[in-house]
């Protein structure tokens, strides 16, 4: 059997091919010199190559990708152009005696420590382009080639212990079959880059340089976070058929993305996605999605240290308004004590499930519920925007929810701001309270979203993240499905929607029974978008209805479960 | 020496941004130009410098310039502060 490896999938696909590494000898000696004048003129030398290298690697990436990404390698021109860290070197070289090498190093490493020391995350970021700039000078003082892909003559794998963005930048998309890097993780920049190149790319693989040598057969399992170094015949027949469906589904689900959620006998239903923030709105457009079902507000509050302002808020409504394209539900902030908003000084509860949180923090803080609402309001001018309240658990805080709501219209329009004042307003059903009196609330909301993840929870009085026991975590129990369809039912029987942006809805095995009971829309991680679309296509409503009434005729999950498995 | 205070008025302060539009102005300028913060000066010329101010909203900091063209240096960089940078 080959070397199996195992790392953090980065970026989806299968690739087999062969390796070529990416060695990265930085080492030198440091050495008194005493032709200091020599020395600091091989430094100038080599602080001007860099220069002429980043300049032509910002030009190439304006051109291919654009400004944002070739705004690194201007970043990186102003560190090079930086009086502060060219003079210090100098003054090293002058005092200390020492090579060009040692002093460019060190001097580096000091400012990087500087930075990597700050608060920020921003600033903290600036050290690794830093320590990427630094490298360069040293690569081009030691007279080390950079990296030039350019001359390879057939695909290969890149493996290397890291790729920074000057790497990446200069690698021809046509030569490389995909990536595998010992370090970083999910969103390292050889993650990213790999996405958008649409090549297969595992990181994180601890060692990988160790078993491999240039020119190994390898095989990229970027949807596992799997590598294998030197397979077997068999295992390289096996992953040729895994490579092969994947393309296969790939190409299969890409025809889907044009076509509607619509059943054999033409029952109509809704299928968006859930985004966290405004970039995850292409993901989810790629991947045929209708809308947003659920904006998760809270990535707006989240990693920083004070809250949104209504601009920024605004900002980003607005901009997921616009590239959508179509509905976009935005729940209003849904935190807790369990989350990282140390600013809003929420109190750490013994329960904060059952606790302080979410509308309940909202309706007490009504300044910050209000900025939020003039945000979205605002956004509602600039396309099909609607306002859903997590976390309700009696009609009194919809009233008062919607209360607010109307203050803050009031305001807008004597402050003669557009909005839409026809938006849909709903709420979450994630309280079991709230399902069982959903006929209450549905003669004052607008719709309902069923947050099956949480209403789980609550329902089966059982923490996922307990271990001991999740297994008890049931989608399928019974009390579940019952209490879905009583919200389905209660909502139709006032004439309106009802929806469900947990889990559940992603969940292709669960798709007939909802489309059963009558669920109206779906909304979903982006990625499960084609297969839960595929599922209701392929099916007619009238058989989607026996399955539901089927399914709630067992007593246990496990029957339930292996019903609509 | 022409000294001027100013305070920050955007909301995450001097980021790489506006750290780059200062650094960009005061290299037009042949005076020697530095901005205080505190207990820290730094040479408003060098990108590194400006960054590790971490200067945050509402704050003041102090422009200072020596030399020919001290006084427009010290005034246009200023004005971008005042301007919040553009944001």
């Amino acid at each position: 059997m080959g070397e199996n490896l195992t790392g953090v999938a980065a970026s989806p696909g299968i690739i087999i091919g062969e390796a070529m590494l990416l060695e990265e000898d930085l080492s030198y000696e440091k050495e008194i010199v005493e032709n200091i004048k020599g020395e600091k003129e091989r430094l100038k030398k080599a602080v001007q190559r860099s220069k002429e290298q980043l300049a032509s690697i910002k030009e190439k990436v304006l051109s291919d990708m654009g400004e944002d990404e070739a705004d690194i390698f201007k970043a990186h021109l102003m560190v090079l152009e930086d009086p502060e860290l060219i003079s210090a070197v100098k003054e090293k070289i002058e005092t200390e005696k020492i090579n060009a090498e040692a002093a460019l190093d060190e001097t580096i490493d000091k400012f990087v420590e500087m930075f990597a020391d700050m608060d920020s995350e921003y600033l903290k970021e600036r050290a690794v382009d830093i320590q990427d700039v630094g490298n360069r000078v040293l690569k081009n003082l030691l007279g080390k080639e950079v990296i030039s892909c350019s001359e390879l003559d057939k695909k290969v794998v890149l493996v290397a212990q890291d790729l920074t963005p000057s790497d990446t930048a200069q690698i021809d998309q046509e030569q490389v079959l995909g990536f595998v890097t010992a370090k970083g993780g999910r969103t390292s920049h050889t993650a990213i880059m790999a996405r958008s190149m649409e090549l297969p790319a595992v990181v994180g693989v601890d060692g990988v340089l160790n078993e491999l040598q240039r020119g190994d057969q390898i095989i990229v399992d970027g949807v596992n976070g799997k590598v294998i170094i030197k397979p077997t015949k068999e295992e390289i027949a096996q992953y040729k058929a895994k490579a092969e469906e994947y393309v296969a589904r790939k190409k299969k689900l890409a025809k889907l993305k044009e076509l509607p959620a619509v059943t054999k006998d033409g029952h109509q239903t809704e299928i968006v996605a859930n985004i966290g923030t405004p970039k995850d709105v292409k993901g989810a457009i790629d991947n045929g999605a209708e809308g947003i079902g659920l904006y998760r507000s809270e990535f707006l509050y989240m990693d920083r240290e004070s809250l949104p302002t209504e601009e920024e808020q605004f900002s980003a409504y607005k901009e997921v308004a616009k590239k959508m394209n179509g509905p976009v539900i935005i729940r209003t902030l849904d935190v807790g004590g369990d989350k990282e908003i140390p600013y809003l000084n929420l109190p750490k509860e013994m329960n904060p499930f059952l606790g302080y949180r979410a509308i309940r923090v909202c309706l007490n803080q009504k300044d910050m519920f209000k900025t939020q609402l003039r945000a979205i309001l605002r956004a509602s001018a600039y396309g099909q925007v609607k306002i859903m309240y997590p976390m309700i658990s009696a009609v009194e805080q919809l009233r008062a929810a919607n209360e607010i709501l109307a203050e803050v219209m009031n305001e807008l329009r004597e402050e003669n701001i557009d909005f839409n004042a026809d938006l849909e307003v709903g709420m979450m059903i994630e309280v079991p309270a709230a399902a069982i009196t959903a006929d209450i609330l549905a003669k004052e909301a607008d719709f309902f979203s069923i947050g099956t993840n949480d209403l789980i929870q609550y329902t089966t009085a059982t923490d996922r993240m307990n271990e001991n026991i999740s297994h008890l975590y049931q989608p399928f129990h019974p009390a579940v499905l019952r209490l879905i369809k009583r919200v389905v039912d209660a909502a139709h029987e006032e004439g309106k929607w009802a929806g469900m942006c947990g889990e559940m809805a992603g969940d292709k095995r669960l798709t007939p029974y909802l489309l059963g009971i009558g669920l109206d829309e779906f909304s979903m991680s982006a990625v499960s978008v084609p297969e839960v679309k595929e599922t209701i296509r392929n099916l007619s409503l009238e058989e989607a209805q026996e399955v539901a009434e089927q399914a709630l005729s067992y007593k246990t999950a496990e029957e339930i479960e292996n019903y609509l498995s | 020496m022409v000294c001027q205070n100013a305070t920050i008025r955007n909301e995450t302060g001097i980021h790489a941004r506006p750290a780059s539009l200062i650094v960009q102005k005061a290299g037009q300028y042949k005076a020697q130009v530095e901005l205080e913060y505190g207990q820290k000066k730094v040479n408003a010329k060098s990108i590194m410098g400006v960054m590790s101010l971490g200067v945050n909203q509402s704050k003041k900091i102090t422009v200072m310039a020596e030399g020919e063209d001290a006084q427009k240096a010290v005034d246009e960089i200023i004005k971008l502060i005042e301007n919040g940078f553009g944001e």
